[in-house]
């Protein structure tokens, strides 16, 4: 029998029939708030990649976490500040040096709607 | 030419100061070997020639030894991940998003490597963004293995550990996230050191996943891995999680005596499926450890299942906020053809980020989204404690834990092209990165002409230990010494 | 029906402080377009924040001043949203776990003062600015603004009225200008307000559907706005229509809104703690020290005058609308015979003189005590009121003392009853027709007289001595 904690043959049992199912909505809503436009073809294909990265990660959701606190970083415990002291900036010039569309020391984007 | 052949820092730093070689004889034969070989490889995606001329020049004082700095890293040439800024020197990620960027500011990493008289040979291939495992995901072109032009280097640090195994360079920086440094030191037959998460600062590493990111050398041996990691640890007032902690010496470390060092073996890892020729070399790294008088023995990590899971849910989340300043306005690549903003930052992102990158920002902003926040994230945080804490218990019985770096050696191009089998080559990698301990990778002989990776774990900052251990074992083994020959003569 | 209106506030208030929060970039108001900016606050690829020290201080201090309660372990969290003013398309925030929870500030009310509750208060980094091309085809953006230091604070639903909102906002303007938190000049856009609104029947306890006010740059503008919208409220509440929730744009130039965005568009921001910034982690002798930075608060201080001087409360508030007209009034009170005089003089003359100067009270050179000096001129007698009006004016411009300008201009008040009676009989003489008609009952006519005796006596005379002589030499 292969053993519970056999990485590889566990996704190997999955790979036939995922359980956790994305629709076609889910990938569209996502692609929009990540600014990303996807093709009604790379959809199709990201909603199976995506079901299965996340029926992948289906055994998160087994594990009793009652109490267990959430580690979002490592290393430092204590508070850390620097000065407020002043340093040189950039010149304007050298801040948009980068940009794609400028104006004058400004960056120039598509019409912004008074919103 | 060759002058660099089989010579380590150290050797080299004693050329340089007897007047044998100069700073100038070094770059040449870097930049030849380049020009030579890496038309094949593929390990560079910008060669800074003229900079690494003029400035191997300027430091060059009269008996040779370079001017500014009297260290071991002065005048010896390196390359640097295509993720590390370096002020007037394009810095793209291997995305096209990036494609012309040029940054105003150096990572403090290449900082400290410069001041120290360390001359920048040019900025090595990735996976996009540091995304992946084989460096088949750049945006301009793949790296080939050099023991093997038909497989990968591993990822995504494939370009720095490539121009290592050919000889490019003595040593480069690469950027380790979940094995990125480890994963393709092994399928190179290099060293690979991923250092405790806080021992170098991350300012002007392009972030992938902030919690996660460490950078770290890519060397041919450990003392070189050693030498490396003084010149670039320590805290930085540029970056808020770099710890204020001693600086020991690393070299001194080396004392090549592990007897009655306590080795933990993690059941859990063995457990997996692994390349039988990977588990026989690992079994022998460890009679070799047993022999050189260390306490082999075996520890649990119950959690080490769910760590893959974690890991793709926390480094998509971190990355979708981290790459989501690319939009088109303030550097890189715009599309041009779009009618409002919406569209341009559409249209920008979507032509300009690759389907793997894509693929983990989607995953990252629904792991975040309102609704699932708590089911993914939340829960993959939680059990990154648990993970920590697995390695806490384990590290109050042992001082070192070794496992294989990955299951298989180098694979072939395409040969993984289903993103979730890819991800499982970093299943003995990414437990370490969740916790932020420092790992190493060194080469363990070899299987099928293909080498393999040996990993150390250590415990948080104790690198000093973990190169102790890692040094001993590669100079019982003798596996440092082995060069691809798919290059032929350039080595 | 009879409707409640339900308000809270959102209020963004400018640190004071040297340096953005994160970088080192100068603080500087109207410096050229992206000339304060450098790779971090840019967003750059691959560089981090670090954190102000003096940001987290006044964070801290506007906190305790609000009477928060301060967390002991906080986090900056990253609030992502895709804007060409957010270079990182993500702003540091705070998001579950502000800096301060819990406060209130006591307002005037309408009738009877009232306590406004304070929900919390956050740290987080200010945008930049767009500005739109005179061709209309694009958006410029400077990122000078980015990074500035903020803190936000959201106030309960406790305000009732739009010039409760006023009041709440004029407080919160004051305590922090009295904490040395912020210089919150709306007009420079250091202090900014959003509000939500929404009517409700009288009695009924759940709130009414709400709408977001935005854009309300000054707070005359908050008042228009919210008395604006309260009034568009009722009127489709009466019509029997139900209310929209949605965004709202205040247009000043017509006084109404306009909808920016419904709720449909309402952002998923996707919270999450940033990873970048290592929590904040306070000792209570940290707190300590934010609690002593703290001075007395306009609260505490107009209380004080009104039960130390005496002051109606009307007064007390006029002079602690800012600290150093508090302070000036403070240190003048406390060396004159009668504070009520002062307060009259600060409110009046000073204030009238200040306003004509467009100067503060601290940028002219006259010093409370010599004020002091000035009113005890005026009670000895040395002086009359309408030649101390002169006197103050030169003091407010030269700085000298009132008894040195008075010994060298002469304008000592003539209290010499002998050489008084000899100039009225001069007047009385010379102006039989008003003696006459102030014998015939009109009383008017003693002013006339009085007046010519005061420009014989070039304003000198002891005015109520000449008053009270020529009445006397009138009916004998
Ligand atoms: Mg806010
Ligand atoms: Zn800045």
């Amino acid at each position: 029998m292969t053993s519970e904690l056999n990485l590889a043959g566990r996704l190997g049992e999955r790979v036939e029939g995922h359980f956790v199912h994305l629709t076609t909505d889910d990938v569209v809503h996502v692609a929009a708030l990540a600014r990303l436009h996807v093709t009604s073809e790379e959809t199709e294909s990201l909603v199976l990649e995506l079901s299965r990265i996340l029926d992948y990660a289906r055994d998160l959701q087994e594990l009793d976490l009652t109490g267990v606190p959430a580690t979002s970083q490592i290393g430092i415990t204590t508070t850390v500040v620097r000065a407020d002291e002043r340093r040189p900036s950039l010149t304007a010039a050298e801040a948009v040096a980068n940009a794609p569309d400028e104006d004058e020391g400004m960056f120039r984007v598509p019409a912004v709607l008074e919103g | 030419m060759s002058a660099m052949r089989g010579l380590g820092i150290r050797a080299l730093h004693h050329e340089l100061a007897e007047g044998r070689l100069t700073a100038s004889d070094l770059i040449q034969d870097s930049l030849a070997a380049i020009e030579t070989a890496d038309g094949r490889v593929g390990a560079f995606l910008h060669v800074t020639r003229e900079r690494a001329l003029t400035q191997a020049s300027a430091g060059e004082g009269v008996s040779g030894v370079p001017a500014p700095a009297r260290g071991l890293l002065a005048g010896i040439p390196f390359a640097a991940k295509d993720n590390l800024c370096v002020e007037g020197v394009p810095t793209t990620c291997a995305s096209r998003i990036l494609e012309g960027y040029v940054p105003p500011h150096t990572a403090t990493a290449v900082r400290r490597i410069e001041t120290a008289g360390g001359v920048l040979i040019g900025k090595a291939n990735l996976d996009e963004f540091a995304m992946g495992s084989s460096t088949e995901n750049s945006g301009f072109h793949p790296t080939h293995n050099p023991w093997d032009l038909t497989r990968v280097p591993g990822g995504s640090s494939g370009g720095s550990a490539a121009a290592v195994a050919a000889g490019f360079v003595p040593y480069a920086l690469g950027s380790d996230t979940g094995g990125s440094i480890r994963q393709p030191a092994a399928f190179c037959g290099v060293v690979g050191l991923k250092p405790t998460y806080g021992l170098v600062s991350r300012f002007g590493l392009v972030a992938f996943a902030s919690s996660l990111d460490q950078i770290g050398p890519l060397t041919r041996s450990v003392e070189d891995a050693a030498i490396v990691l003084q010149g670039i640890a320590g805290w930085d007032e540029l970056d808020s999680t770099s710890v204020q902690v001693d600086i020991p010496d690393y070299l001194a470390s080396l004392t090549g005596d592990v007897a009655g060092l306590r080795v933990g073996v993690p059941a859990e890892y063995f457990e997996t499926d692994m390349d039988q020729g990977v588990r026989d070399r690992v079994m022998e790294a460890l009679d070799t450890l047993r022999r050189l008088g260390a306490e082999v023995r075996t520890i649990r990590l119950p959690h080490t299942r769910y760590a893959l899971s974690a890991y793709y849910l926390i480094a998509p989340a971190e990355a979708s906020s981290n790459l989501a300043r690319y939009d088109g306005v303030r550097f890189g690549v715009r599309a041009n053809d779009a009618p409002n903003l919406l569209a341009m930052y559409e249209r920008t992102r979507s032509a300009g980020f690759g389907p793997e990158v894509k693929r983990r920002i989607l995953i990252g902003t629904y792991a975040l989204s309102s609704g699932y926040y708590d089911a993914y994230y939340k829960r993959a945080q939680q059990v990154r404690t648990l993970i920590r804490q697995d390695f806490q218990t384990a590290f109050a019985e042992v001082d070192v834990i070794v496992s294989p770096t990955t299951p298989t050696p180098a694979f072939r191009f395409g040969e993984k092209a289903d993103p979730l089998t890819m991800y499982l080559n970093d299943i003995y990698t990414i437990p370490v990165n969740l916790a932020g301990l420092p790992a190493i990778s060194v080469p363990c002989g070899l299987q099928d002409g293909l080498p393999v990776g040996l990993q150390l774990i250590g415990r948080p900052f104790d690198e000093p230990t973990l190169l102790r251990a890692a040094h001993a074992y590669e100079q019982a083994a003798g596996f440092s010494g082995l060069r691809p020959t798919a290059l032929g003569e350039v080595q | 029906m009879e409707f409640e209106t339900v308000i809270g506030l959102e209020v963004h208030v400018e640190l004071r402080t040297r340096t953005k929060i994160f970088c080192s970039c100068a603080v500087e108001f109207g410096a050229a377009s992206n000339s304060r900016v450098c790779p971090v606050c840019l967003g750059s690829p691959g560089v981090l924040p670090v954190l102000n020290e003096e940001a987290l201080k006044l964070g801290i201090r506007a906190a305790l001043a609000l009477s928060c309660e301060v967390r002991r372990s906080s986090k900056f969290d990253r609030k992502n949203y895709f804007y060409p003013d957010s270079p990182k398309a993500y702003q540091i925030s705070q998001y579950d776990e502000p800096i301060g929870e819990r406060g209130c500030v006591v307002i005037a009310g309408t009738s009877a003062p009232r306590s406004i509750g304070i929900t919390r208060i956050h740290l987080e980094e200010d945008a930049g600015k767009l500005t739109h091309s005179p061709f209309g085809d694009a958006s410029l953006v400077d990122l000078n603004r980015v990074g500035i230091p903020l803190i936000e604070i959201v106030s309960e639903p406790d305000l009732r009225t739009p010039d409760e909102a006023r009041q709440y906002l004029e407080e919160i303007k004051s305590i922090l200008q009295y904490c040395g938190v912020s210089d919150c000049r709306m007009e420079e856009g250091s202090l900014r307000c959003d509000a939500n609104i929404s009517l409700r029947p009288v009695g009924q306890a759940t709130l009414g559907t709400k709408t977001e006010l935005k854009n309300m740059n000054s707070f005359r503008n908050v008042v228009r706005g919210l008395e604006y919208e309260q009034e568009r409220q009722r009127a489709v509440l009466m019509a029997g229509g139900a209310i929209v929730q949605q965004t709202l744009r205040f247009d000043e130039a017509t006084g109404t809104t306009i909808v920016m965005r419904s709720k449909e568009d309402a952002h998923d921001y996707r919270y999450f703690p940033d990873p970048d910034l290592p929590r904040i982690e306070l000792t209570q002798a940290y707190l300590d020290a934010r609690r002593a930075e703290i001075p007395e608060l306009p609260a505490q201080m107009r209380a004080r005058f009104e039960q130390a001087y005496g002051l109606p409360t009307y007064d007390a508030l006029v002079l602690t609308s800012t600290q150093r007209l508090a302070r000036f009034f403070d240190v003048a009170a406390s060396q004159a015979v009668d504070p009520k005089a002062v307060s009259n003089w600060l409110m009046g003359d000073v204030l009238g003189y200040l306003k004509e100067m467009g100067e503060d009270i601290d940028a002219q050179p006259m010093r409370p005590e010599q004020l002091a000096g000035l009113l005890r001129l005026i009670d000895d007698g040395t002086i009359s009121t309408k030649i101390a009006k002169t006197v103050l004016r030169d003091m407010m411009t030269s700085g000298q003392d009132a008894s040195a300008i008075i010994e060298q201009q002469g304008l000592v008040q003539i209290s010499d009853e002998a050489a008084l009676r000899e100039i009225a009989e001069r007047v009385i003489a010379a102006n039989p027709k008003s003696v006459e008609d102030w014998r015939a009952g009109k009383e008017k006519a003693l002013g006339s007289l009085v007046g010519q005796m005061m420009k014989e006596t070039k304003g000198k005379a002891n005015p109520q001595l000449v008053n009270r002589l020529i009445v006397d030499m009138l009916r004998d």
